[in-house]
């Protein structure tokens, strides 16, 4: 018989209370050791949060997105005019242009930075663990936080690095760092970079801990350069970890929200305004629901080719390598 | 970066001091300087008087005559202990709600291999990469349809989005390199699962739990966007949000104010970093090295 709830019904009224005792037992037995039952249950508080607070709202923004909501008054379906409006709308295409400057620019300095840091790190040094804790401060302490510590370095009258190069000669007058639109925009692009830089060099030094030394000396008894060594056995070996830190990276400068919230707002003339910050200012400033949804959808394709070839760049490397599919 | 290559086979004594210094030392100094720099202009600006922090004259590097007038104006004259109250409760609310759903979770589809798990994992992992810029507008509706709209429980709630896809996946590993004998042995010794869990999986998997709770801590007390969306009463405020939109007053800044702020909201996270970095860092390391 098949423990359920539709055999407890019927059969209880001829069971004695001491059967019935043991047979709730057995049920619950039965309950704790059916993989099932016990992984929905286990599954449920993880469950019901991410699809109440996650997947719900995933749904839910993209149909604002096909709607005209306000902020205090339901939507109609309007179809693709947000689409259609903000296609024409020359300040969402300057933040698109922003946001792929910004995700380009950012992510190629911190690879290279990142990399070379870790590749410093990994070396002979004194006090490594002492090192490898500073360095990663900037990744931990919160961002709106530090931002706020950028702002005032490029504060246009008081900044600490325009009294240095002016103390030094290189400059004869203050730099407007947030002011100007090309100035401002790599001004934000440095403090990501300053950000975001731990967090590949950390995680890429992880990688390289992991690369056997012996392949090193082997290389080297062959006569390899320094040079050839790092482009033949750390380069290759350390691919599928780059893949997966830069896609992370990647992500996460495209969505950026804070460090422009704090130090430009998106300004001067929309210059640093990013897809994340148009859609606050227009849905929570401007109060069109609607349209910031609208825009912020709009990121997920990018995100979703970051992805997409993030895994199959890694699956192929893994093959080459004679892994199986990974 | 050559000889950052040498010295992982061991043959760095083959460079001269000179090399080493102008190839390792050298760049490694510079990283840390720019990397921990604004951490020192902030310090300095906080104890700076205000009369040294607007003249150009004299060294700007160090104070003359450091004070603690900044510290007792966002003391006694702003919200901020208040705001300090509000992150360290919501906080640690998610992260200790986070963990339990997370632990629970990454049991069941680590372990418990119900039908359906791998694709459960998989999603896990998807949820992981949703960033909470592209979820805020639709999930600013739902918070104000629940009736949580600027209440501490609005960003109580919503943490979890993105504490529980990190967690769980950090845990599914941890939980991974626990030998699956000595759960068939308690298993044939009648135990339960759910005693399997609680007295041998998570002892053995406590580095696990540091690693996922220090993690969803920084997290949490880091994020920004739900706490400026979902919030707007001060009280409600968290330090990062409160920092950011109310030290900032018209066109005046107080900069000692503002960094004496940015100071006191930093340190909470760095202090408890540098006594678990290990942990902090095999969670970091962990969860991209999958």
């Amino acid at each position: 018989m098949r423990p359920g709830s539709a055999p407890t019904a019927t059969l209880t009224p001829t069971l004695s209370q001491g059967e019935r005792e043991e047979y709730r037992h057995m049920l619950l037995q039965r309950l704790q050791n059916s993989r099932n039952a016990l992984g929905l249950l286990f599954m449920l508080p993880a469950g019901v949060l991410l699809l109440l607070f996650l997947t719900y709202p995933l749904g839910l923004g993209t149909w604002l997105g096909f709607t005209d909501t306000k902020i205090g008054r339901g939507g109609q379906w309007i179809g693709l005019e947000n689409y259609a409006f903000l296609w024409n709308d020359s300040v969402t295409r300057l933040s698109l242009f922003n946001t792929l400057f910004y995700t380009a620019v950012a992510s190629v300095i911190k690879f290279a930075l990142g990399l070379w840091l870790a590749v410093l790190l990994n070396a002979r040094i004194p006090f490594k663990t002492f090192f490898r804790t500073v360095i990663l401060l900037p990744y931990i302490v919160p961002t709106a936080l530090s931002a706020i510590a950028f702002w005032w370095i490029y504060d246009s009258q008081f900044s600490i690095i325009s009294w240095v190069l002016m103390r030094l000669g290189f400059i004869d007058k203050y730099i407007d760092f947030l002011g100007d639109p090309w100035n401002a925009r790599f001004s934000t692009i440095a403090a990501n970079v300053w950000r975001g830089v731990p967090f590949v060099a950390i995680t890429l030094l992880a990688g390289l801990q992991t690369i056997s030394p012996s392949l090193y000396e082997a290389a080297a008894i062959d006569g390899a350069s320094g040079w050839q060594r790092f482009r033949h056995i750390t380069l290759p070996l350390l691919t599928p970890i780059i893949a997966v830190v830069m896609t992370f990276s990647v992500l996460f400068t495209f969505t950026d929200f804070q460090l422009i919230y704090v130090l430009t707002r998106g300004g001067p003339l929309n210059a640093t305004h990013l897809m994340a910050t148009l859609s606050f200012q227009r849905a929570i400033g401007g109060g069109a629901l609607g349209e910031g949804a609208a825009i912020a959808i709009a990121m997920v394709p990018f995100l979703l080719a970051a992805i997409l070839f993030s895994y199959f760049g890694l699956q192929r490397r893994a093959w080459q390598q004679g892994g199986s599919d990974a | 970066m050559k000889d950052g290559d040498n010295d992982t086979q061991g043959m760095g004594y083959l460079d001269t001091l000179t090399r080493r210094s102008i190839t390792l030392y050298l760049p490694l100094a510079i990283f840390v300087f720019v990397l921990l720099f604004p951490f020192y202009w902030m310090t300095i600006t906080a104890f700076k008087p205000d009369a040294e922090l607007l003249s150009r004259e004299g060294n700007p590097f160090w104070v003359v005559a450091p004070t603690l007038a900044h510290f007792k104006k966002l003391l006694f004259q702003t919200s901020y202990p208040e705001w300090l109250w509000n992150t360290v409760f919501v906080s640690v609310i998610a992260t200790f709600a986070s963990i339990v759903a997370s632990v629970l979770a990454a049991y069941a589809i680590e372990r418990l291999r119900f039908s359906g798990a791998r694709q459960v994992g998989l999603s896990i992992f998807l949820a992981y990469l949703v960033p909470p810029s592209i979820l805020f507008i639709p999930l600013a509706a739902i918070v104000f349809q629940l009736g949580l709209f600027d209440t501490r429980w609005a960003l109580i709630l919503t943490y979890p989005t993105f504490l529980i896809p990190f967690s769980t996946w950090l845990l599914m590993g941890y939980f991974r390199t626990i030998p699956y004998e000595l759960e068939e042995c308690a298993l044939i010794d009648g135990a339960t699962r759910w005693q399997i869990l609680r007295k041998i999986v998570l002892p053995l998997a406590v580095p696990g739990l540091i690693s996922a709770g220090i993690f969803a801590f920084t997290l949490s007390w880091n994020e920004f966007i739900y706490a400026l969306t979902f919030v707007s009463s001060s009280e409600v405020k968290t330090v990062p949000v409160g920092v950011v939109t109310e030290l900032v007053e018209g066109d005046v800044y107080h900069w000692g104010a503002l960094m004496a702020g940015a100071l006191f909201g930093s340190l909470p996270v760095a202090v408890i970093y540098s006594f678990f970095v290990e942990y902090y860092v095999s969670g970091l390391t962990g969860a991209v090295k999958e």
